[in-house]
């Protein structure tokens, strides 16, 4: 407060300094009130980033689970009964047997020579053996959007092939001198990322060392140009780029996210030769890196039963994917049964090799057949009961029928190998070695102590520190780099900084919701990090626009999941209204959404941004419905659940009608179709009339002519929102 | 079931605990009632309160447990009861937080350039780090002039209760 004034000089001295000294007072408190207030706007923004974070997440791994309980049923109906010749070509589809081909026969059946490059071809020209200018002609035509011809990419993929299968399962580099060690995480085809890292970095070559971290496809759209891209690499400096194998790495599991789809649009002719090379290529990949004895490289992380050095021996080319065990040693018995799961071949030195263990299912035999049952069935052993054995019996009949199977099991009690010691042990061996495989590729970290399965990921497990501590004192490691998890930053230290999350694909979720980050690690072995964001505009946008920007893609995501399960909130909204008042109170909304989705959301919190119609803190869950309904759809299906069920299971039908589409064609028959509904229905438990399959069929038969196009027929039942901008 | 009357009745204490427990969901990754220990303060602020660091300290070490940077949910839910029901630290309003930026703002001149805002936050009280100040400026100052006109920023960013 000023002083009055005409007072004398020297009082006013005192009065000034008084004043100074309130004013410095009041400034202080003002900056305290000013900051306290800015942190709790930034505060708010990060709560709403975390629950757009949790919103894609989970839904990215409730697809992931999805994706293995769809798998695992193939392999349930697989191993339990015997197919028609007509069905053999379905099933043996979904496990396609290249190894039986031996590498004479492989080298013809991949033969580039024979693809002749027509005058007319504008894209690069490969010359081998590979060297860095070849690739880096490569990376600036992939910059310039060009497409390599289909000769090329074989040639590449089999000079790759023939190179991984020398390789040892654990890379083993050391950062002699002062070679600095560069460490990418997940790229999932964001070719901009790969260049962008390349333009900050500098290529890979023997002065700048590269290891990529696994699941380098899926989700982007240039996962095999990026793929071509380190291929190249690897190929001329094989001694200093490195490859780990991801769980996306996995032919499997590319149906669904994206790979194969990319695969088979670029190369219409010789996609599937493609496809089938990668997914030799894939298998011989390396599991893990390890730089100067001390630092551990996977792409998922570690369990509690992590050995290193089993995972050196483990034969890693019999783990085609890493969803299943690799396949059954083959015992022999009547011959009539062998037809889709031939001899494996692969496994020659292997003491069982050629023979089939059969399970029984014999009302006497159900300790037999939970032993089968057990090892195949899903990634966490299920618990069983021992009396299942003839309900199994039952059950198998049922889906077959139910799938339009209609054979009988006659050949299936068989029970003399299962006394087969050797078959027994070598099975179990096989467990053993197929869990440390899975553990490495899909496991996350968690912050309490302990080893529990990562159910929601559906393989793997999630392994606290004192696992951490455990694993590397056992390996007398210091630090252990894995990726496998978006992170907003780009990377993430846990369990006290022993372990280190690095993730390279920036903007994953949408535009702006993440950055990208890459390690550099010298002789101190201490990780040093560059952190980057593809695409101009999304670096200039403030915190608060990026929040909201990505908020509301992910918003629009969960309403979608939301609209597709829209007959099972009803039902389950109202069993907490018996009388039927339309409303329900909060509490009752967040648990009944939950229990429907899944998705462990914070729904309290979500519920501004979902439901406009609250009155007295109760929802009116009839009208809410209604809002959220979002699609646009040109044709009239009288049967609404079918739709729904459409709609919920978009990329499972997309993954079996891949499946199904033996020739990549694009085009089903509608005895395929059917099937696959069956399929399908049986998967999810349901039943399906076939007078609605054939109605169902008829309608989205745009051509009349009696065949499908798959994606036409997907494309017609996406969800549309109408508010989305593109 | 007619909870939804029942919630109305039920006591206070209900309330907050629901709303605490949603909040600290959220930070929740691993769905196991646990918490960073770093994000206490955030969740502090997201329940409407404006602690001082030393605040936000305080409560770290009532409820981290025993030194291993996590929170329990069973453990923050008492203590954060209690900063709520005692209003520990209130909400700052408008007004007072525009009395703050005039006190600042010595010419009043009706905002406050960079330099000034730099010099404040980054020297006085508890003062902000780089990497805040940066985002702060970014996200308030007008992009031209890297001036901040406060009573704009205000009244777009004032905390808003029932969130």
């Amino acid at each position: 407060m000023g002083c009055g004034l005409g007072k004398p000089k020297q009082q006013l001295k005192k009065c000034e300094r008084g004043t100074n000294l309130t004013k410095s007072l009041q400034s202080i408190r003002a900056a305290l009130l000013i900051q306290r207030w800015y942190r709790q706007y930034v505060a708010r923004l990060e709560i709403r980033r975390r629950c757009t974070w949790n919103i894609f997440q989970s839904i990215e791994y409730a697809g992931e689970q999805d994706q293995i309980k769809l798998y695992n049923f193939f392999v349930f109906l697989m191993h339990h009964f015997t197919p028609t010749s007509s069905e053999r070509n379905l099933i043996s589809h979904i496990f396609p047997e290249n190894g039986t081909c031996r590498d004479g026969e492989w080298e013809k059946y991949f033969c580039y020579k024979s693809i002749e490059v027509p005058d007319g071809y504008t894209g690069p020209h490969l010359h081998f053996p590979m060297t860095f200018c070849g690739v880096s002609k490569l990376v600036e035509a992939f910059k310039h959007k060009q497409q390599l011809h289909a000769r090329y990419v074989l040639q590449l993929l089999g000079e790759t092939w023939r190179l991984l299968r020398i390789l040892t399962n654990i890379n083993h580099v050391s950062t002699c001198h002062t070679k600095e060690i560069t460490i990418c995480g997940d790229l999932h085809g964001h070719l901009e990322d790969l260049l962008l890292i390349f333009y900050k970095n500098g290529l890979p070559s023997s002065e700048r060392p590269y290891v990529f971290n696994g699941d380098f496809v899926d989700r982007g759209k240039n996962s095999l140009e990026l793929l071509l891209i380190l291929f190249g690499f690897l190929l001329v400096y094989p001694n200093d780029v490195h490859l780990n194998r991801g769980n996306h790495e996995d032919h499997i599991v590319n149906m669904r996210y994206g790979f194969t789809k990319e695969v088979l649009g670029k190369y219409r002719m010789h996609g599937k030769k493609i496809l089938q090379l990668l997914q030799e290529i894939f298998s011989w990949m390396p599991l893990a890196t390890v730089i100067d004895g001390k630092i551990l490289i996977v792409h998922g992380g570690i369990s509690d039963k992590t050995d290193l050095h089993t995972i050196a021996r483990v034969d890693r080319h019999k783990y085609v994917s890493a969803l299943r065990p690799s396949k059954p040693n083959h015992c022999a018995v009547n011959s009539s049964r062998t037809q889709t799961i031939k001899s494996n071949n692969r496994n020659a030195g292997g003491p069982v090799a050629g023979r089939r263990r059969v399970c029984s299912l014999s009302p006497d035999s159900s300790a037999t057949a939970q032993r089968c049952e057990l090892p195949r069935r899903s990634l966490h052993n299920l618990p069983m009961s021992p009396q299942l054995s003839w309900t199994v019996e039952e059950e198998l009949k049922r889906r077959r029928r139910l799938a339009g199977f209609d054979q009988t099991y006659g050949e299936q009690q068989r029970s003399e190998s299962d006394s087969d010691p050797e078959c027994e042990a070598t099975t179990e061996t096989d467990e053993h070695e197929w869990k440390q495989i899975v553990d490495v590729l899909w496991s996350d970290p968690m912050p309490q102590n302990g080893c529990i399965p990562n159910n929601v990921r559906g393989g793997g497990c999630y392994w606290g520190p004192d696992v951490t501590e455990a694993v590397l004192g056992r390996h007398n490691l210091q630090l252990l780099i894995r990726s496998h998890e978006c992170k907003q930053d780009g990377y993430e230290f846990c369990h006290n900084r022993r372990v280190l999350t690095i993730f390279s694909a920036s903007n994953y979720y949408e535009v702006g919701s993440n950055r990208g980050a890459y390690i550099r690690i010298g002789p101190d072995l201490i990780p040093h990090f560059s952190q980057y964001q593809a695409s101009q505009t999304c670096r200039d946008l403030t915190l608060r626009q990026s929040v909201g920007w990505t908020e509301r893609s992910a918003l629009r995501a969960l309403r979608k999941q939301l609209f597709v399960h829209k007959s099972d909130l009803i039902s389950a909204f109202q069993e907490f209204d018996p009388n039927n008042t339309g409303m329900i109170c909060l509490r009752d909304w967040a648990s009944a959404t939950e229990s429907v989705l899944k998705l462990s959301l914070p729904w309290r919190v979500l519920r501004p941004q979902l439901v406009n119609s609250v009155q007295n803190g109760m929802v009116d869950y009839k009208q809410w419905i209604r809002e959220l309904s979002i699609t646009e759809r040109s044709l009239e299906i009288s049967d609404t659940s079918i739709l729904e069920t459409m709609y919920r299971n978009h990329s499972n039908l997309e993954t079996i009608f891949r499946i199904i589409d033996t020739d990549h064609s694009g085009l089903i028959s509608f005895e395929e179709f059917r099937q696959t509904w069956k399929l399908l229905c049986s998967h999810l438990k349901t039943e399906i009339s076939d007078e609605a399959i054939a109605d169902l069929a008829q309608s989205i038969d745009f051509n009349k002519d009696g065949s499908i196009d798959i994606n036409e027929f997907l494309e017609a039942f996406r969800l549309v929102d109408p508010s989305a901008h593109s | 079931m007619t909870e939804g009357a029942d919630d109305a009745v039920v006591s206070e204490d209900n309330l907050l605990h629901k709303k605490i427990t949603d909040a600290f969901q959220v930070f929740d990754t691993n769905n196991n009632s646990s918490v960073d220990v770093k994000d206490t303060g955030t969740i502090m602020y997201s329940l409407g309160c404006f602690p001082s660091q030393k605040d936000i300290g305080e409560l770290k070490a009532e409820v981290e447990d025993n030194n291993t940077g996590i929170v329990f949910l069973d453990k923050f839910v008492p203590a954060m009861t209690k900063v709520l029901q005692e209003n520990k630290f209130p909400p700052i309003s408008e007004d007072v937080l525009l009395q703050a930026f005039e006190v600042l703002d010595r010419e009043q001149k009706g905002y406050l350039d960079s330099e000034e805002m730099i010099e404040y936050m980054t020297k006085e009280g508890d003062a902000f780090t780089e990497e805040e100040m940066t985002e702060m400026l970014s996200a308030l100052a007008d992009n031209e002039e890297k001036f901040i006109y406060y009573k704009d920023v205000i009244s777009e960013l004032v905390f808003e209760p029932g969130m």
